[in-house]
């Protein structure tokens, strides 16, 4: 399932070498980041909704299979077929059988990570459909055949030159000369190639942002309203979500809602907020005929009541990776999987195993960020933690960290034996250092002082200091 | 897929140490639902209708919506006139089959009713509520009111009486109960037009959707 060969350790050398991508990451700070804050502090509230958010989902999760039944019940009597999917191949399956049955020829997507958790359009290519992403960051990344950098921002890593240059070679049907130097003029391209789309589809495929069990209605958000023209246009409507996007009411719904926008985008709102139930009404002048709802679990029901069913609260927001410094210097190609930053690491080994992803939780420097801009108080340094006590557990950690790591608990468990080795080591960096005072290689460090150098300590250690000093005081 | 169902189902049942809820407990869930029970809602949106009125404009010109205040509901059709010729548009428009617009007079504006044709530059709806809180509408698909309305013309136009002004979501899904026997199919709450920032994060409106949405606030 790996989207790119090579561990996240590789793939950010790469990462940090690209010109493109450090500027395009930079943005961050002034974009996501500063828009966040200035929303969550026009909402006095804020800081208790997330309160109220993270104890209605802890208890829908408790309930988890109340929750769905009465949500199935009611997408039934509203005329939708609500399918149960095990696994990743099950949901494949599943919406390759309803395209088949609809026969189908051209399928519109709105944004959908479950999609991409079931890399599901090169199984419905392989099986002769035509897919066409309608999310213009989605379709951007369609074209030049890679995977999204970010969850909510899929082309957020590109250049507008990067676009053009897919734009001129993918649609070939346009004059050559036009100008595509502007987003604007970008913009209007994709949009007059993908309301064709949308008028041509035969099915229409979308995520969900939440799934209403008082009602059987989802609500799906966006901005670029393709959400919609997705799920009205096309005869069949088939909507991807995973068991964890339940909540009670509308009013629940409406919770999260105040909270995901500020903190993904900065918006107090998304532009189109829909709450779609059921198919097509009697004397409706538009929607779809079918309603299909695919409920996925694929590794997430083996999280409950383990260390990791927190992560089922996650609204797919994005603050965490707008926020992680380690995101913002690599970007998200570098992880290699569906799912980047702060969630995405905690999310993977625990839905694709930590055999293969284990590199994920460890980087991180831990620095907490994550935990601190949560719409609904996931402890994700806790979880990365939790991975790592794993691997190591498990023997997956290489054998060098795990020497290493035996000696640092050896010495760290022995007080005498550390404060020996520190009063032994000063001085000798201190001679290494010389004039200069500072370390620009180390042995064993060489990671960490290539792009840095050490400044050698000084005089004696804190503990002897300390010693010193009480020692005196008594006097 | 049945096997899938009962499958997810029992690993639930089993992560949680427990069998399927006994009949009173799932009522108390069922219960518990049907209450409706509202979590905190913002102090900002809790308001007089003056307030609100004055709330809702500043929101939803916030993110880029136009708001044009007007008398009573016989000037709907001078004003769109006037709004399409402003944009430099033909004096065509799509409208929503609401008896709502029954008797008022469309001078030699061309109108056509039902949903919006591919080429449609303009689109008039009427929304079932306006929510202060961010400047949002609501519209409700349904026999008199086609979804794409919402999504296809390039300029949507939408009809808001100062009567259907709420502070909140939360008094928008009670209207909604008390004034509709189920759910719409589609329930929209727009915020402002269409936009994306997919390109280098910049905000660009019209997207997929319409360009520009103008809300013809009236008063009567």
């Amino acid at each position: 399932m790996r989207s790119r060969p090579g561990g996240i350790k590789s793939n950010s050398h790469a990462a940090m070498a690209d010109p493109v991508l450090r500027e395009a990451l930079a943005k961050l700070k002034t974009g996501f980041q500063a828009k966040r804050k200035i929303a969550a502090a026009n909402l006095p509230e804020f800081e208790a909704l997330r309160d109220q958010a993270r104890d209605m989902k802890r208890a829908v999760l408790k309930d988890l299979d109340s929750y769905l039944e009465i949500f199935e019940t009611k997408v039934q009597e509203q005329g939708g077929q609500v399918h149960w999917a095990s696994s990743d191949q099950e949901a494949r399956d599943i919406v390759l059988a309803i395209c088949r049955q609809a026969k189908a020829k051209l399928v519109a997507k709105g944004k959908s990570m479950i999609s991409e958790e079931i890399a599901l359009n090169p199984w419905l290519e392989r099986h002769g459909f035509e897919v066409v992403e309608t999310d213009l960051g989605e379709y951007i990344i369609q074209l030049r055949a890679e995977p999204p950098s970010h969850i909510i921002a899929p082309a957020i890593h590109l250049s507008r030159h990067q676009v053009a240059a897919a734009f001129r070679s993918r649609h070939k049907e346009l004059d050559d000369k036009r100008q595509l130097s502007e987003p604007r003029q970008l913009l209007d391209e994709a949009r007059a190639i993908l309301r064709q789309k949308f008028l041509a589809a035969d099915v229409g495929i979308t995520g969900a942002n939440f799934l209403v069990a008082e009602t059987g209605s989802f609500v799906l958000v966006t901005n670029e309203g393709n959400g919609d023209l997705t799920q009205t246009l096309p005869r069949v409507h088939i909507v991807l979500a995973s068991i964890e996007k339940v909540v009670p009411t509308l009013e629940a719904a409406s919770l999260l809602t105040r909270l995901l926008a500020r903190s993904a985008t900065g918006q107090e709102m998304t532009s189109y907020t829909t709450v779609t139930t059921g198919p097509k009404r009697a004397g409706d002048l538009d929607g779809p005929e079918e309603f299909h709802i695919v409920l996925l679990d694929n590794g997430r029901t083996a999280m409950l009541g383990g260390p990791f069913e927190d992560m089922l609260r996650c609204i797919r927001c994005a603050a965490c990776i707008n926020h992680c410094p380690v995101y913002g210097a690599i970007g998200g190609h570098a992880y290699a999987s569906f799912y980047c930053g702060p969630m995405g690491s905690v999310l993977t080994p625990a839905l694709a195993g930590l055999e293969e992803w284990s590199d994920m939780p460890d980087a991180s420097s831990l620095c907490g960020r994550c935990e601190q801009v949560c719409p609904v108080r996931i402890p994700l340094p806790r979880m990365l933690r939790s991975w790592r006590e794993r691997a190591f557990e498990r023997k997956i950690t290489s054998a060098t960290t795990r020497f290493g790591l035996g000696v640092w608990g050896a010495v760290a468990k022995r007080p005498w034996l550390y404060r020996l080795l520190v009063d032994l080591g000063m001085p000798v960096l201190k001679l290494l250092a010389g004039k200069k005072g500072s370390l620009s290689s180390l042995p064993l460090a060489g990671g960490w002082t290539a792009s840095r150098d050490l400044p050698a300590p000084e005089g004696r250690s804190f503990v002897t200091q300390w010693a010193e000093y009480k020692k005196g005081a008594r006097q | 897929m049945s096997d899938a169902r009962a499958k997810i189902l029992s690993s639930i049942r089993q992560a949680q140490g427990r069998q399927a809820l006994d009949a009173a407990r799932r009522l108390d869930i069922e219960t518990s639902i049907a209450s409706h029970k509202p979590y905190l809602i913002p102090a900002r949106a809790q308001l007089d209708t003056e307030a609100m009125r004055t709330l809702f404009i500043a929101k939803a010109e916030e993110v880029s919506a136009r708001v044009l205040a007007l008398e009573a509901r016989t000037e709907v059709p001078a004003a769109v006139r006037a709004l399409l010729a402003e944009m430099a548009l033909p004096p065509i428009l799509a409208v929503t089959p609401d008896p709502w617009w029954d008797g008022l007079d469309w001078g030699d504006l061309s109108i056509h009713k039902g949903s919006p044709r591919s080429d449609d530059m303009a689109g008039l709806a009427r929304a079932k509520a306006g929510i202060a809180e961010t400047g949002t509408l609501m519209l409700l698909s349904g026999a008199t009111s086609p979804t794409l309305m919402n999504f296809m013309p390039d300029v949507h136009l939408v009809v808001l009486e100062e009567s259907r002004l709420l502070g909140t979501y939360e008094e928008a899904w009670a209207q909604l109960r008390r004034e509709s026997n189920a759910m719409p199919r589609a329930v929209n709450l727009i915020t402002g037009p269409s936009r994306t920032g997919d390109i280098e994060q910049t905000i660009l409106l019209g997207a997929h959707g319409p360009r520009r949405l103008i809300i013809l606030l009236v008063k009567e």
